[in-house]
């Protein structure tokens, strides 16, 4: 097993960030100049890195899928970002939050990162203002706040429902004065389908399809930076945007890089549940409702029956005949616990046949007593747009009947592994955002998202990626006419062209439906081992259909869809096996991964500290192959590692 | 439901477009368009045709990638709803619905639906931001902003850069998405520094990309699935003849 140096600095915790700026290497301006950085992916993480290392003087390459860097799928953020500025003299500080996410984590992620994250939190709500983001703000003109699950202070900064939309703005708008300015130069519609490492194995650019040419070309640059995003479109419905793919991530793992801790996903306790075989995605309702509405499903069986039925509504159960199941079993908590804990009463509500909806598989998001008690006007003030999205979809008005939710597949937690400096095990490639293992542990709280991928970009991977650059700079430009490059391109126009010419039967989309119940069924919200075995036989048959029967019409110039879907799914199919690999291996119940052979007697994740207090940082070692693993065991110092406890504060 | 479709197809840039009818059946009123779209296209590939291409990528209405021009109307029928959002539950069944791309000059047809929008970006690279480096600002408490102030910006800020408002105006204009940007950093103290500057530039590019004129039919309120307000224009043109006047 290769020892994992995972170069955290030495000194207290809360020095540590300081002790690294005040010794790491810089480059002086003049030289910046010669210095190329490739960033792939423009949101919140890739946007504001490109935005602050262009404003720093190097020259920066951005890539995006999209047609435009704005439309990167951190614009779908909802809820909020957290800081622990406490404005709302609520008893919040910068160990809290460290505290906090940590723990809302299952106590799986690294000490020394997670509290850098919260030190610079307050940077980050500093320099949004200043970029002109318009927050929520309270009638004296300061700013407003709200809470979110697994906390006990208000500490999430947002922009009425739409707070990713306008951190994203702001970075885009950096992002933009950057491209004026020469700095950056910014390359839409291409997809990175490979990561190009030179012969001293050092990461020296990529190839990227022009998604509108079908041409497959070569950039060169001293570093990359990915920043692509998670893989929850594995499981084909998901909250993630239609193109939100693991390719750029799994051609790095290819590549060398480690794959860390993949089995911890995400599932969002409050999404508007499925509805048909033709759905495309799942929407997400902002956690941020759980701060005014009640969460319950019906007491007895015969009612829950009847409202599948149709036969009853909810606002004729009584009071005395819901069970706001949230608030029994958690009553420190109550409908503000963290999400995995949240999904997974909601499922297990549903199993036991006290579902409502007509499949049986949602519970209710209920506003009655806030309303009561507020007002509709304040409601429609704090949530007016979530409820109209909520009625366009479902044609139901949740001010006068019940929302009614059901979990979904929102984020990763899992993702390439890095270091302290957001340097993956191959020199010169860097990984930011959800994109990388390492903030959230097993379970990430909400409104964390956007303070992570904005931390990355504007405040670490700058000081990060410079002290990486410092000895490049006599390098000069980086060559693509390397046999590197020529191996890479020529890997990539094979693998195009033996997908097209497999010329089967099976669309894209309905192999992509197929991984997508192997994973929801055996790796989703509860996971044993036989189902895992299951999972990666059915997966491996799944691959070998799909090499022998996916249909890809047209042709590799120009637009073509099914081209980009299918080079996509050929990456989830193995990204796929390794989720259940790591889930299979990971013989504990920590945050996300929940193994039902693992739980206590009242149904709780069960952790087991003594065998698998590690990340899993899984190595590639051929197709077909059993991965590697190697562990980077988890050392707390700061905080006592505990049981996580909800029910009481 | 069963309907029959009339959908715009153009192979490239310069290809010569049509419009093709289809049909499609068994539709249930709670998919979405673009789920419908994803319907038929699996049809085309069983059959070996090409599908419809078409932008679209968040499917909850605020990426702003998605642009279909349905029935007359950018993004449908319905008010304040982006095609991703629109439902089949809004339409009858037998219908014959219409899908265009985008149509505007500054916007030409790459393919079938989708269309380059990459004017828009442009044009906030011409001003529309502040200029705030990263680090090295004040505490984000340090200058109170009204409520009142905050909500309008807030208000201007929710524009998703779809293009819609492009779309339905006869002129092309552009004026509703570039006072939306310059009306959000117009009301906050953040952006008065380089207001002038600003609202110059933007207007400037604007002009130079080929947008045409306002000539206040008010089509792209109407039409705009965020319900931006045309307030943002007259606010727009203030500040530009107060930057000219200097």
């Amino acid at each position: 097993m290769t020892k994992i140096d995972s170069k955290i600095p030495a000194g207290p915790l809360a020095q540590k960030w300081a002790l690294y700026k005040e010794h790491q290497n810089l480059v002086n301006p003049a030289n910046k100049r010669k210095i190329d950085i490739i960033v792939v992916g423009t949101g919140l993480a890739g946007g504001a890195a490109a935005a602050s290392l262009g404003e720093l003087g190097f020259n920066v390459k951005v890539f995006c899928i999209q047609d435009s860097p704005r439309r990167a799928h951190s614009i779908a953020a909802q809820g909020g970002i957290n800081a622990a500025k406490n404005y709302p003299n609520d008893g919040d500080t910068i160990y809290r939050l460290f505290y906090d996410t940590i723990k809302g984590g299952d106590y799986r992620a690294r000490e020394a990162n997670v509290y850098r994250l919260a030190e610079v939190s307050n940077n980050i709500i500093d320099q949004c203002v200043a970029q002109g983001v318009p927050f929520a703000r309270e009638y004296s003109g300061y700013l407003a706040n709200r809470s979110f699950g697994g906390a006990l202070v208000s500490r999430t900064f947002y922009a009425r429902g739409q707070t990713g939309q306008q951190l994203l703005l702001g970075a885009y708008g950096a992002l933009s004065k950057e491209i004026k300015r020469g700095s950056v130069k910014l390359y839409t519609r291409r997809e990175m389908l490979d990561l190009v490492i030179s012969d001293e194995g050092k990461a020296r650019g990529i190839i990227a399809r022009n998604l509108l040419t079908g041409e497959v070309e070569r950039y060169g640059a001293h570093a990359v930076l990915l920043a692509t995003g998670g893989y929850g479109n594995v499981y084909f419905l998901s909250t993630n945007a239609m193109t939100s793919n693991g390719s750029a991530a799994w051609r790095a793992y290819k590549r060398g890089a480690w794959f860390a801790n993949p089995c911890y996903v995400q599932i969002h306790p409050t999404c508007i549940p499925v509805h048909g075989s033709y759905q495309s995605k799942l929407t997400l309702m902002s956690e941020s409702l759980r701060n005014d509405g009640r969460i319950w499903v019906p007491k007895k069986k015969e009612d829950a029956e009847k409202v599948q039925k149709g036969e009853l509504r909810p606002r004729d159960i009584p009071d005395e005949d819901r069970d706001y199941y949230l608030e029994r079993r958690y009553p420190a908590f109550g409908n503000l616990v963290p999400r995995d804990v949240a999904s997974r009463a909601a499922k297990e509500r549903c199993d036991a046949g006290y579902g409502v909806g007509n499949t049986g598989l949602a519970v209710f998001l209920d506003f009655k007593d806030a309303i009561n008690r507020l007002g509709k006007d304040v409601i429609k003030a704090r949530y007016g747009n979530l409820f109209d999205m909520y009625e366009r979809i479902v044609d139901d008005n949740p001010y006068e009947t019940p929302m009614m939710i059901y979990p979904a597949i929102h984020y990763s937690m899992g993702g390439l592994w890095v270091d302290y400096e957001l340097q993956s095990n191959i020199p010169g490639l860097f990984v930011g955002g959800e994109a990388n293992f390492s903030d959230h542990g097993a379970n990430r709280l909400g409104a964390s998202a956007l303070m992570q991928g904005l931390s990355d970009g504007y405040f670490v991977l700058p000081y990060t990626m410079q002290n990486y650059l410092a000895d490049q700079i006599t390098v000069g430009a980086i060559p693509t006419n390397t046999p590197e490059f020529d191996a890479a391109e020529k890997a990539v126009k094979e693998r195009i062209q033996k997908l097209m010419s497999v010329n089967g039967t099976e669309t894209v989309d309905a192999l992509h439906k197929r991984l997508g119940l192997i994973m929801w069924d055996y790796v989703g919200m509860a996971r044993n081992k036989e189902g895992l075995k299951k999972a990666i036989a059915d997966i491996q048959v799944l691959r070998k259909e799909f090499w022998g029967k996916v249909r890809v019409p047209g042709s590799t110039d120009g637009i073509n869809i099914e081209l980009e879907k299918a080079l996509r799914l050929a990456d989830f199919l193995e990204l796929g096996e390794l989720m259940a690999r790591d889930a299979l291996h990971r013989e504990e119940s920590a945050g996300g991964h929940f193994r039902e052979e693992f739980q206590t007697p009242e149904g709780e994740a069960l952790r087991n500290d003594k065998d698998f207090m590690y990340v899993g940082a899984w190595e590639y070692t051929g197709d077909d192959q059993e991965p590697r693993l190697n562990k980077e065991v988890l050392q707390y110092e700061n905080i006592e590692v505990k049981t996580r406890n909800y029910k009481t504060a | 439901m069963d309907l029959k479709l009339k959908i715009w197809r153009q192979a490239g840039p310069t290809a010569k477009g049509q419009f093709v009818d289809y049909d499609v059946h068994n539709i249930s009123e709670d998919a979405s368009f673009l789920e419908m779209i994803d319907i038929l296209n699996d049809e085309l590939i069983e059959k070996g045709d090409d599908p419809v291409a078409f932008d679209h990528d968040c499917r909850e209405g605020i990426c702003g990638m998605c642009s279909m021009f349905i029935n007359g109307h950018p993004h449908g029928p319905q008010k304040a709803t982006t095609t991703c959002q629109l439902h089949m539950r809004k339409f009858k069944g037998g219908e014959t619905i219409t899908v265009e791309p985008w149509r505007a000059k500054p916007f030409p047809v790459i393919k079938d639906l989708v269309v380059d929008r990459s004017a828009f970006d442009e044009i906030i690279q011409a001003g529309g931001y502040t200029s705030a480096t990263t680090g090295g600002v004040p505490d984000a408490n340090a200058i109170p902003i009204s409520k009142e102030n905050a909500d309008l910006a807030m208000d201007a800020a929710a524009c998703i850069g779809c293009g819609a408002c492009v779309a339905a105006c006869k002129n092309a204009s552009a004026m509703l998405f570039v006072s939306a940007k310059v009306s959000q950093f117009a009301l906050l103290p953040q952006g008065k520094v380089e207001a002038k500057d600003r609202v110059k530039s933007m207007v400037a590019k604007m002009d130079e990309l080929g947008f045409g004129n306002c000539t206040n039919t008010y089509a792209c309120e109407a039409e705009c699935p965020k319900e931006i307000s045309i307030t943002n224009i007259a606010r727009m043109n203030r500040q530009f003849i107060g930057a000219k006047l200097g």
